[in-house]
């Protein structure tokens, strides 16, 4: 049952556990990162919502948002029509105003990122791919990296892989580790960003392990989900990811880009996400560069709140294109 | 450009941590947010609260109640002399002898849930005017200070008909008349610290808020007359240090309950030395929070944050010293520095305000004096880089490091948002430095080993221990301390004990 024996990863998990003879400060270094109080994370994330942002301040943190937004639509039954019209949407979010949007990235399978990048070019708008046997990653390491080279092959600019979560529930960290820097170098030149579906990791002690594993092997981005499982993004998941971000900065002077996906469907809890940003990481990371929002049903919900604040009334969620 | 926290020696030189890369604040900046207060009405002039009426002071005079964050006079409140505190103290035995006594004690339950309810209902009043009158964070009157007061007169509304099951095969009665004197850092909250459990117990009581601090406990005495409660069971008397020492040392009050300074409790000590008198106190603190290389650390951060910079560091259980194990000193203060920049300090009813004003001018003076003393002592200071408002009373959230045990700063009570940064190499270290303090009311340890822990509260001299948080309260946890810190427990089954004679 914990055999791996479908790669290269197998033999290497003394390297990464070197921890306990670091030097002072080493262990924000890599994989001894401290633990994190389930309770006072939570908290924190939750004291966090309660910045009150009106007006403004808000019209300008949905429309930050919008400019963050992987549109995303990752489904069995996607077809070129259905990829194009959420190009549309991305490219021009809302059709009576054209200085809203565009948004960041559109995100689809390997199949689909032609279709994208066609509609998409010239445009500032990205094309990510999923990757690596998405969304279970329970695939030889041969195929995922095939799934990789094919999915940038094809243009895709950035790629989302997901980690072996089998192999860090069993603690088999050099083989997620090596993963993850192997599917880095089949990237080439597109941005990698690692789902460590924290939904199935069931401690913040070991999305804090699995984020610093993910940044140590060379991911750009670290992202909560798939949106496949429950449950996807949360407040205080995102925290602790931003935590181990932190650290990772404090220690190199490096920026990773953090990626929360999969239940955020409104306006408010995007605002949320942005204050905890700003809170945690500050000015640097308020901008699509480095953090960005995987989601296919907010945009709607930020578009209803944006169109209240500039007419003072609530639209009927008929009025905007569904994609 | 970031600098590397791997150290290879301790060097004074490397000890020094360069300024934070993180930048905070100018990018999506927060808009003003404030409470609306215009439906909140004041009324200009407050008389005292005996006998169920509210009655002109004998003394005939007032004294002003302002905002510390505008300087704005809120209302004018009687003073209570000592012929007023002894009509307070008559109407309370009155009270005692024909009514409250006599009531079974679930009817006497009735009305101390109903002023819970009261509490809850006008709670929105009670935050608004509490930050007005006090200078605390919407944020905090809102969230602790009324939900906690409301939480306190309904968990020990719980206990009146209960009694005789807290003190198992023991009978309990009650006191009697009981004078209760609060402090200005919690007025309301401690109104209900005081009264909730007297009332439960079936005491009547007369009560003193603090002179800079008095609106709330009024709002209250006006929810207590709502309430129906028979005239005299609580008399609200306002006034200073005289009148609270005409209170405590009144011959026909069965118990004194002081929360305060230190110094004012050994006067009321001292005052009730040969008497029967029975008398608690909540005095001063200094207490140690203790972070270990193995903590949560950015848990640690802000709960180090909470520990002293809740509701301006005047909090008599603050974490006013934090002891970090050495290894993870320099990130830890590298941490707390880019935590502090995202403070933000102004209008107390500003809903996203986490820092508000100092409670009074006096008490600014006293904090800038002792800071002024670290200074001298050669601590390094560091304050969060915030803009003051010219109007008001205000101090930036503030830590010194390279700070000694035997600094001003580590020993006396600061009472504002002042840390004091220190390390040790060992647990048994942190223990010695953590109880080297003449008071003992709380301590917080950061440590994600459960044995080390418990171990440690074990050792530490203080009434209430935290473990990986700071500043929690709850009506049924018993709060209190060692030392200098005062004696006598409130909440909880212990605090009843207070308010009852067990035979």
């Amino acid at each position: 049952m914990t055999s791996h024996e479908n790669g290269n990863g197998t033999g290497t998990t003394s390297l990464f556990r070197a921890g306990a003879s670091a030097p002072r400060g080493g262990r924000f270094a890599l994989f001894e990162p401290p633990p994190v109080d389930a309770v006072a994370v939570e908290e924190r994330a939750a004291a966090l919502a309660k910045r009150s942002i009106k007006k403004a301040t808000k019209v300008a943190g949905l429309k930050l948002a919008i400019s963050m937004m992987d549109l995303t639509t990752l489904e069995g039954k996607d077809t070129p029509g259905k990829v194009r019209q959420l190009c549309q949407k991305a490219l021009r979010p809302l059709d009576s105003d054209g200085s809203i949007g565009p948004c960041a990235a559109i995100c689809v399978y390997p199949n689909l990122v032609p279709v994208a990048k066609e509609v998409l070019r010239g445009s500032s708008v990205k094309v990510a791919s999923v990757a690596t046997a998405f969304p279970s990653g329970q695939s030889p390491l041969a195929v995922k990296l095939d799934d990789t080279r094919r999915a940038v092959d094809l243009g895709a600019d950035e790629i989302d892989m997901v980690i072996d979560r089998g192999a860090m529930l069993v603690g088999d960290y050099g083989k997620v580790f090596d993963e993850i820097a192997a599917t880095k170098e089949a990237c080439g030149p597109a941005h990698l960003k690692v789902i460590l579906e924290t939904g199935e990791l069931g401690s913040y002690d070991i999305v804090r392990k699995a984020s610093e594993i993910a940044i140590a092997a060379g991911g750009d981005f670290i992202k909560t989900s798939t949106g496949k499982i429950q449950p996807a993004a949360t407040p205080p998941v995102t925290l602790v990811m931003l935590e181990a971000i932190r650290d990772h900065y404090y220690a190199t002077g490096r920026r990773i880009g953090m990626k929360p996906a999969g239940g955020v469907r409104t306006a408010k809890q995007a605002l949320h996400y942005l204050v905890i940003v700003k809170e945690t990481l500050g000015d640097a990371w308020l901008t699509p560069d480095l953090f960005r929002f995987g989601a296919s049903a907010l945009l709607n919900d930020v578009l209803m709140q944006l169109e209240k604040e500039r007419t003072g009334n609530y639209q009927a969620s008929e009025d905007f294109s569904k994609d | 450009m970031a600098t590397s926290l791997t150290k290879t020696g301790g060097t004074d030189i490397e000890r020094k941590v360069e300024p934070a890369g993180l930048d905070f604040g100018r990018a999506w900046e927060y808009a003003p947010a404030p409470e609306a207060s215009d439906h909140v009405k004041i009324d200009p002039k407050y008389g005292l609260f005996i006998g169920g009426r509210w009655v002109s002071p004998r003394s005939g005079k007032y004294f002003q109640t302002i905002s510390p964050s505008t300087e704005q006079v809120l209302a004018e409140v009687a003073e209570a002399n000592a012929q007023d505190v002894d009509d307070a103290v008559t109407a309370a035995r009155d009270a005692y002898d024909k009514y409250w006594s006599k009531l079974k004690a679930a009817d006497r339950a009735k009305y101390v849930f109903r002023i819970s309810r009261a509490i809850q209902e006008k709670a929105r009043e009670l935050a608004i005017v509490e930050s007005m009158d006090g200078g605390k964070p919407i944020k905090e009157s809102r969230d602790v200070d009324v939900p906690l007061a409301a939480a306190h007169f309904f968990y020990h509304a719980g206990w009146a008909d209960k009694l005789a099951y807290a003190f198992q095969g023991r009978k309990a009665r009650p006191l009697g008349v009981a004078g209760q004197i609060i402090p200005w850092n919690f007025p309301l909250l401690m109104a209900a610290w005081k009264l909730a459990p007297a009332l439960a117990c079936g005491n009547t009581v007369v009560l003193k808020p603090a002179e800079t601090t008095p609106l709330t406990a009024l709002l209250l005495a006006k929810i207590i007359e709502e309430a129906e409660l028979p005239p005299g069971v609580v008399n609200i008397v306002t006034g200073a240090g005289e009148t609270g020492a005409a209170v405590a040392s009144h011959p026909d009050v069965n118990k004194v309950a002081f929360t305060g300074s230190t110094d004012v409790g050994k006067r009321i000590q001292r005052a009730l030395a040969g008497t029967t008198k029975r008398l608690t106190l909540e005095l001063g603190g200094k207490a140690a929070n203790i972070v270990f290389a193995d903590a949560p650390l950015d848990q640690a951060v802000e709960g180090i944050i909470n520990g002293i910079y809740f509701n301006q560091g005047h909090v008599c259980c603050a974490g006013s010293r934090l002891l970090v194990e050495e290894s993870v000193h320099d990130v830890l203060v590298r941490k707390l520095r880019d935590r502090m920049q995202t403070l933000r300090l102004g209008d107390p009813l500003d809903k996203n305000t986490d820092v508000g004003a100092i409670n009074s001018k006096a008490q600014l003076e006293r904090i800038r004096e002792l800071v002024a003393s670290g200074e001298e002592e050669g601590a390094e200071r560091f304050s969060a880089p915030v803009k003051l408002p010219e109007k008001g009373f205000w101090f930036p959230p503030t830590f010194f490091t390279n700070a000694s045990q035997s600094c001003r700063i580590a020993r006396e009570e600061i009472f504002g948002p002042v840390l004091t940064v220190m390390t040790f190499r060992t647990p048994d270290e942190a223990i010695e430095k953590a109880n080297n303090t003449m008071y003992g009311l709380s301590a917080g340890v950061w440590t994600d080993k459960g044995s080390k822990l418990f171990m440690l509260a074990t050792k530490l001299k203080a009434g209430v221990i935290w473990g990986n948080t700071f500043n929690k309260f709850d009506p049924s946890s018993p709060f209190g301390g060692y030392k200098e810190s005062g004696f006598g427990r409130e909440g909880g089954r212990q605090g009843l004990a207070a308010y009852l004679e067990v035979e």
